[in-house]
């Protein structure tokens, strides 16, 4: 041997005794037996199935709710609004010190949400003669009478309540903004935006990148998901609705978010993803890492594994 | 002549194969002694959970991702997936600690236990795509969920959890095809090199 022989690396060869083994066999009564199993836990548990919502539920159910997030939307104030890449540049994208990929890919799936989430939807709607002007209003108006008629309309809009098909509000010197969240409400009670989100991009679609997002602006999305303990603070990536198994593989990902310095880092998720990539590396490369390739020698369980063997020797 | 023939790409492939991986080894009859333990099933307890994943998401496949939804026989496959993937998750994990513990990349079979250790990422990858592509409100929930994750690394850029069309691409196209890749050259490369032996301390007193 002219390398030094390392237990951890190497083997030396085999000249012991060989045995019959009928790897076919084995494969199918392993089949058998895995097919027996799923076919029993699906008659017994099934699986989940609760249906998407739509934003004509969430603001049928919770039109306060839905008329607020629609407001933030078009003044800017919601979580998407202030995302920064890939939607927009309006926030600072999450990074570790000067380390920001997200910023340096930029934005690849632009959204205003003013434009996308409540004044195009509404352009796209049947003309009536409120709403027309309204619109015409807010777009013939410079940006700084826009955003004195927004400020006046966050003044009184925490006494929003809605009644008679209308979101109201007490009045102030909003200009059109009350009678364009009235009508993206009722919009969004008809259907009408979620039709109009959808297929913003043309008749096909498979992309709901913008209702989602839309979606995940509300509170009410998220009070659904508290009730199936769907939330990160609930572990919720393991779980599934109706408390079936999740993705409990991601046990070490979602324990991270748990734990500071991640729990209250505003960039959680950058930090997490990289401490888990270094370790998915750590776990590749296992076989090459002095000291971590030792472990197996030093807890012994192979001695359990091949106890037959160590007891001929 | 048969200089010639000896030096046509077709046989040297061909020689190449049945040197690196004769029939005997390909589907051996016989395995070393020490290969008698629970833990070499989990394997083979993986391998088939694959099939059956694959085989029911074949037949959810055939009848389109919103069928399932209406139609109790497509639920019920939908559940025997979910299931499936669970069975195959609990096996492979198993079969990694198992190998872990027996130090299963020594002599020579480091490419093993990595192209091991990537399948169970794109396993992960697989899984989580197929989550997004229920179309329900667990997809919309994970999605929106997960988009943070993504795109603080720069890779929502490219890769939009919220773009049904593209997950529901990845889990039932270029996944599959990524994780059966890597799962075929796993075994064939469990065949080629043959089952570990057990640890040696001491190659002096040896076997
Ligand atoms: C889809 C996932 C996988 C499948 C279908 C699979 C399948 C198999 C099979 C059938 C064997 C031979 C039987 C046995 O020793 O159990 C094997 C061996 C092996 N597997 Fe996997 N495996 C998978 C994932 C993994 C993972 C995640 C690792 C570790 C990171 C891994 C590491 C190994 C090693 C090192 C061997 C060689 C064992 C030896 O020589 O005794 N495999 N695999």
């Amino acid at each position: 041997m002219s390398k030094r022989y390392n237990p951890d690396v190497d083997v030396p060869e085999y000249t012991g005794r060989y045995a019959p083994y009928d790897i076919i066999k084995e494969g199918t009564i392993a089949l058998v037996v895995v097919l027996i199993l799923v076919l029993g836990l699906s008659i017994t548990f099934g699986s989940p199935d609760d249906k998407a919502i739509t934003l004509q539920t969430w603001s049928k159910a919770d039109p306060v709710d839905f008329a607020t997030t629609a407001f933030s939307e078009l003044d800017g104030s919601s979580a998407v609004a202030g995302y920064g890449a890939p939607y927009n540049t309006n926030g600072t994208s999450q990074h570790w010190g000067f380390i920001a990929p997200a910023k340096w890919l930029g934005v690849h799936i632009p959204i205003n949400t003013a434009t996308d989430f409540v004044v195009s939807p509404l352009e796209s709607q049947p003309a009536n003669p409120a709403l027309s002007s309204a619109l015409a209003q807010w777009k013939g108006a410079t940006s700084a009478t826009q955003s004195a008629w927004l400020t006046a309309y966050s003044n009184v809009s925490g006494k929003m309540s809605f009644s008679g098909d209308r979101v109201v509000v007490p009045s102030a010197k909003d200009g059109p903004v009350p009678v364009m969240i009235t009508s993206l409400t009722q919009m969004a009670r008809s259907g009408a935006l979620d039709q109009a989100l959808e297929t913003s991009k043309g008749f096909y679609t498979t992309d709901f990148t913008k209702p989602l997002l839309f979606l995940s602006d509300g509170t009410y999305f998220a009070s659904l998901a508290q009730k199936g303990h769907l939330l990160g603070t609930q572990w919720g990536m393991m779980n599934e609705t109706d408390s079936y198994p999740g993705q409990a593989w991601l046990w070490l990902y979602t324990f991270w978010y748990q734990v500071s310095p991640f729990n209250t880092s505003a960039s959680a998720d950058f930090l997490v993803w990289g401490l888990m990539m270094i370790l998915t590396a750590v776990l590749v490369l296992v076989p090459f890492i002095p000291g971590l390739r030792s472990i197996p020698r030093r807890i012994k369980l192979y001695r359990l594994i091949w106890r037959e063997h160590y007891q001929d020797l | 002549m048969s200089t010639t023939i000896d030096r046509q790409w077709t046989t040297r492939l061909r020689k190449r194969v049945e040197g690196t991986l004769p029939p005997e080894k390909l589907l051996p009859d016989t395995q070393p002694a020490y290969v008698a333990s629970w833990i070499y099933v989990f394997g083979v307890l993986t391998l088939v959970a694959m099939a059956e994943v694959i085989g029911t998401g074949v037949i959810l496949a055939i009848f389109g991702p919103q069928w399932w939804h209406v139609s109790g026989v497509g639920h019920f496959i939908n559940s025997m997936h979910l299931w499936g993937v669970e069975v195959f998750f609990f096996a492979m994990i198993v079969h990694l600690w198992g190998k872990f513990a027996m130090a299963a990349w020594r002599g020579g079979r480091t490419l093993t236990w990595i192209t091991g250790a990537v399948t169970f990422l794109a396993s992960i990858l697989t899984a989580f795509t197929g989550y997004l592509s229920q179309t329900n409100f667990d997809s919309q929930w994970i999605s929106t969920q997960a988009k943070d994750g993504i795109n603080s690394t720069g890779g929502g850029a490219f890769f939009n959890v919220l773009n049904f069309g593209q997950m529901l691409m990845w889990h039932i196209v270029l996944m599959p095809i990524i994780a059966v890749a890597l799962v075929a050259f796993h075994v064939i490369l469990v065949r080629i090199k043959g089952v570990v032996p057990p640890i040696v301390e001491n190659p002096e007193v040896g076997q």
